[in-house]
Parts: structure tokens; C-alpha cells; sequence
């Protein structure tokens, strides 16, 4: 049987508030000793009482106006029962009937054939966002055994540093059909909160995490099958793997003529599998009622207006003023707009090189390639935009050929040096002189009359190889353009 | 509206209390009473009322977003009845 997969996100943000939700102890606790920023009010003690930090009420209405949503009048706070060691309190201030946001949408522009579409270049998927809701995060726990997963731990400890930090989620519509829409979705979703500012996103300290709900139905079927809650992906890659791995197994059970049971599984990186959590058998009833401890909140259509002016650019509007003002595809402009870090790098370079081409094809070229090489992130390269466009223009000037230019960057990239100390230190400099160059281009011809019958016998090969001839005499350090110039005049 | 001995499982479950056989019949009997009590409040007609989720007429109570001093390390785990490498020290969850 053909089936439609479906796909919905739980996205969780953390703020990056100063203090926490409903306390004044630090937020920013990632790292730090344990149970060194918490008080009687995040600590769950008797009679501490909890006050909304206005900053993040106003993040949160912020996501959601770049997200397109609504934003509610009249909101309020929930308590969410459960028992779990993470939460002190035993339950958890969140938002369930009257979130802060809700009904919008993210644009999601994707590569390659729509699963169900016709357009060969690529397609828009619009998510739908349901809603978008603040509560506080929950401590973290600490599994002590051999396996270090709480199946089989003898006990565990618990750091309560990050109980209360001010947590978004945001809801998506089961508008997901792939693994690479949820991907895509997932770095749109935090491209935008890095645009507004208002989290680190940074998924490797767990200020941004997906958890995804798949189901698979018959193909046209109206009604959804049952699904599964997949968690613990801990990048964008993990969320591609881990949903097709989810999908392939919703499959193989639907084929069997078997049922989809309704559950938890965790998502293991090493295994490449999901796993179901055997918890016991877990009812989800949280028992929400308005918390007593906290009034509602009013939110004026003119707060609301004011907010939406403070926004800034947002990636898609990013996007289109690369593309006007910088002439740049849009294939290039999507891919210099992907991250705000990445954005922000090309900018610099323009303010002080006008080629937006060039900046971006060494960006993507060199830069990139030297990134991922060696793992790390735009803002932590030892090549600056200064670094960059000095080399740009050692390149532009003639001091440097091309080739040359690729050994500069894999120096600086290593030691942090500007390029023209680079060339200094190396004495690499082009020999740009022309007689220079016909001296060794007149040797070579000498010394290679085999190579020079070959190409007067219509063997363009031989071109090449007398060019290259000329390059490993000068130590690559010949203008190749030059090379090629005084070469094309000498042979008739 | 009467309330079965297998809903008050399913609620002691949910509080994590364990109950005698004689303590389910009581508490099944005592919440009954308890719902038909308050099942009153429905034979009011509350068509033109909005729905009330905090009966203080107050709205908007926040702080601003400043940091302040949290409790000491010893403080915090000073009524831990365990405690290993400045954490609460807990008995296995599953």
C-alpha cells in the first residue's frame, strides 16, 4: 500500500533572558556548578510565590509575530501535573488553553521534487504554526550506572540550575511530509529566533530541541494513523535520520499487518535507531487548571503594535535585499542568508569590498570547505571579514594568483595571520613581469619540442602541459593569465 | 455523578498515593459528595458570564528582567536527605 507520511514538530527554545521566568536567579546557567543559581522559588519551596519576567512574555509574543501568528489579548498561566524528579514542584508552570501565540506559519523553501508536486527546481512548504506557549524548562538529571541512561541507573542526581529558565514552545501543523522538510523547518525556525535575538538556538547545549510526532496513512486518507513521539535529537542531522528511521519502521509495521503502538522512543545516535522507552504504562494526564498562583495577562493591541515595530529583518527579507541590492542569486542569497552568523559575515565584507560575487564564492568555497573541515562555526573561523577581503584584494591587485591565494587561506584559517603577512613571511609574490615570464616560457619551449609538435598537430592537451611546465618552474608564483597570454603568442 | 472505585485508583495513581481496598470505597463515596456538591454551580444559568480563571480582579503583575543573588550552595542542599557532588542525591526512577 502507498502511504503519506506526516510529520508535526514540538520545538523548544530557551530564552535568553538575564534571569529566569519566575525568579530573579540567572538564566544563563549552562555549564555552571550545579544548584548554584536556584532559590526558594525555583527550588518549588512551600510558600514562595512566582513573578513573570516581563522580558520574556514579550520574547514570546516576538517569535510569534515573526512567525506569523497571533497574538493573544488575553493569556494566562496553567499547571501541568506530573511526577518526575526534573521539576521540584511536581508540576510545571506552562500554558495550555490561551497560549501567548497562536495560528501562523513558517515558508520553508526546499530543493529538489515536492513528494506530491511537479515544479523540477524546487518547492515552498508552508508549516502551519499552531501555537506557541511559555513555561519555565526543568532541571537536569544525571543517571549513575553502567549504562548512564536511566534504564538500569542505581540512582540519579539532580541540578536544579536550569529548573525555571523561560522556555518557548513552539507547535507545528502536521504539515511535515519528509525527513528534509522537517530539517529544513527545524534551521528556518531557528534561523528567524536568531534573527529576533532572543535565544543562543545553540541545539549542542540543548537551548534549541525537536521533539517530532510521525504517523503514517494510506495515501488520501483524511484521518491520521497513530503516531509516535520521537525525542532526544540532538541535531539537524539527527532529526533527518531519525524520522526516516521512524518512518521505514512505521512501514514495515503497517506492511506486517501489525499496529503502530502509541509511545515515547528516544532517538540513539550511535545505534541509529529510535527505542521505545518501556517506561510503565504512563497516562498522560497532566490535570492543567489555571494556576492559582499567577493572574492572568492582558496583552493591548497597541503593545502589540509597538512590539511589531521593534522587529528586525528576518531572513526571507533578508534574503530578497541580497538578491536587489547585491544582485546575487537567489540560490546564493538563500544559502548567505541561512544563518544570522552567516548574514552577518557577508555584510561585513561588503562594507569594506564590492563584489558581492567574489565575497560570496570564496564564502562558499574556501571558507566553508575549511568549516566543515574542521568543525566549527562562522563566528569561531580565525578568518575574519578583514582577513577575507584583504585577500580578495591581494588577489584583485595581481600579488597573489589564484592558486596562491587557496595555500594563504589554509595558513590563516590555521593561524589566525593576516594574508599580506602571510605573503611576506613566505615571500610569495607573482611574478607578473612579462619579459620574466617569456625567459622561462622561451626555456620551456626549448626543452619540450615533443610537447610543442603535439600541439601544432592539433593536440590542445599539450597546451596544458607546457602551461603547467611553466608553473612548476616558477614555483606556481607565474601570473597564470600572463602564462597563458605570452604562451598563445609564441606558438604559432 | 458518582464516582467509581476504578477512578479513584486512576487519581491515586496519578498522586502517587497507594490506598487500602477500605480507603477506595470511603474516598469513592466522600469525592461523590464532594462533585454533587459542587454539580450545583451547573444549575445556575451562566450563559452571559466569561469564564473565570483567577477570581482576584488583578491583571499584568511582572518583573522586570533583572538578575538577583540565588541561595548558597550549602544553603540549597542543606535539607537534602542525600546529596552527591553539590546535587540531590534521588532513588532510581524506573
Amino acid at each position: 500500500m502507498d502511504y503519506e507520511v506526516v510529520i508535526g514538530l514540538e520545538i523548544h527554545v530557551e530564552l535568553n533572558t538575564e534571569s529566569k521566568m519566575f525568579c530573579g536567579c540567572s538564566a544563563r546557567v549552562f555549564g555552571e556548578e550545579p544548584n548554584t543559581f536556584t532559590c526558594p522559588v525555583c527550588l518549588g519551596f512551600p510558600g514562595s510565590l512566582p513573578v513573570p519576567n516581563e522580558k520574556a512574555v514579550e520574547y514570546t509574543a516576538k517569535i510569534g509575530l515573526a512567525l506569523n501568528c497571533n497574538v493573544a489579548g488575553y493569556t494566562k498561566f496553567d499547571r501541568k501535573n506530573y511526577f518526575y524528579p526534573d521539576m521540584p514542584k511536581d508540576y510545571q508552570i506552562s500554558q495550555y488553553d490561551l497560549p501567548i501565540c497562536y495560528g501562523g506559519y513558517v515558508n520553508v523553501e526546499m530543493e529538489g521534487l515536492a513528494p506530491e508536486g511537479s515544479d523540477p527546481r524546487g518547492y515552498v512548504r508552508r508549516v502551519g504554526i499552531t501555537r506557541v506557549h511559555l513555561e519555565e524548562d526543568t532541571g537536569k538529571l544525571t543517571h549513575i550506572g553502567e549504562s548512564g541512561r536511566i534504564g538500569g541507573a542505581d540512582y540519579s542526581l539532580v541540578d536544579f540550575n536550569r529548573a525555571g529558565v523561560p522556555l518557548v514552545e513552539v507547535v507545528t501543523e502536521p504539515d511535515i511530509r519528509t525527513p528534509d522538510e522537517a530539517k529544513a523547518f527545524a534551521q528556518k525556525l531557528k534561523n528567524i529566533i536568531e534573527h529576533l535575538g532572543v535565544s543562543d538556538c545553540d541545539m549542542e547545549e540543548g537551548s534549541l530541541r525537536c521533539d517530532a510526532n510521525v504517523s503514517l496513512r494510506p495515501k488520501g486518507a483524511k484521518e491520521l494513523g497513530t503516531k509516535s513521539e520521537v525525542k532526544n535529537m540532538n541535531s539537524f542531522r539527527a532529526i533527518q535520520r531519525a524520522l526516516a528511521y521512524e518512518i521505514e519502521r512505521h512501514g514495515e509495521v503497517l506492511e506486517g499487518g501489525e499496529r503502530i503502538v502509541q509511545e515515547t522512543r528516544h532517538w540513539d545516535a550511535a545505534k541509529n535507531v529510535t527505542m521505545s522507552l518501556r517506561s510503565k504504562e504512563e497516562a498522560h494526564d497532566y490535570r492543567y487548571f489555571p494556576e492559582p498562583d499567577l493572574v492572568p495577562m492582558e496583552l493591548s493591541k497597541d503593545w502589540i503594535a509597538d512590539l511589531r515595530k521593534t522587529l528586525p529583518e528576518l531572513p526571507d527579507a533578508r534574503k530578497k535585499r541580497f538578491m536587489e541590492i547585491y544582485k546575487l542569486s537567489a540560490y546564493d542569497a538563500e544559502l548567505l542568508t541561512s544563518s544570522k552568523a552567516m548574514g552577518d559575515y557577508f555584510e561585513e565584507c561588503i562594507k569594506s569590498y564590492s563584489d558581492a560575487k567574489k565575497i560570496n564564492n570564496l564564502m562558499m568555497g574556501e571558507l566553508s570547505m575549511h568549516l566543515n573541515a574542521a568543525n566549527l562555526k562562522i563566528e569561531e573561523s580565525a578568518v575574519t571579514p578583514k582577513h577575507l577581503v584583504q585577500l580578495l584584494k591581494l588577489i584583485d591587485d595581481g600579488q597573489i594568483s589564484g592558486k596562491m591565494a587557496k595555500d594563504v587561506f589554509k595558513e590563516m584559517f590555521e593561524t589566525g595571520k593576516l594574508p599580506k603577512i602571510i605573503v611576506e613571511e613566505k615571500g610569495l609574490v607573482q611574478i607578473s613581469n612579462e619579459e620574466e615570464i617569456e625567459k622561462i616560457v622561451d626555456m620551456v619551449l626549448e626543452e619540450n619540442q615533443k610537447a610543442v609538435e603535439e600541439y601544432k598537430s592539433g593536440k590542445g592537451r599539450a597546451f596544458g602541459f607546457l602551461v603547467g611546465q611553466v608553473m612548476r618552474l616558477t614555483k606556481d608564483s607565474a601570473n597564470p593569465r600572463l602564462v597563458n597570454k605570452i604562451l598563445r603568442k609564441k606558438l604559432p | 455523578m458518582a464516582i467509581s472505585k476504578k477512578e479513584v485508583e486512576h487519581v491515586a495513581l496519578l498522586a502517587r498515593l497507594s490506598l487500602s481496598e477500605d480507603e477506595k470505597e470511603k474516598f469513592a463515596k466522600q469525592l461523590s459528595q464532594i462533585l454533587e456538591h459542587a454539580g450545583k454551580i451547573a444549575e445556575f444559568d451562566t450563559k452571559d458570564i466569561k469564564p473565570t480563571s483567577h477570581v482576584l480582579p488583578i491583571k499584568n503583575v511582572f518583573r522586570k528582567d533583572e538578575e538577583k543573588p540565588s541561595l548558597s550552595k550549602e544553603d540549597v542542599l542543606l535539607n537534602a536527605p542525600a546529596k552527591e557532588e553539590g546535587m540531590f542525591r534521588i532513588p532510581k526512577i524506573i
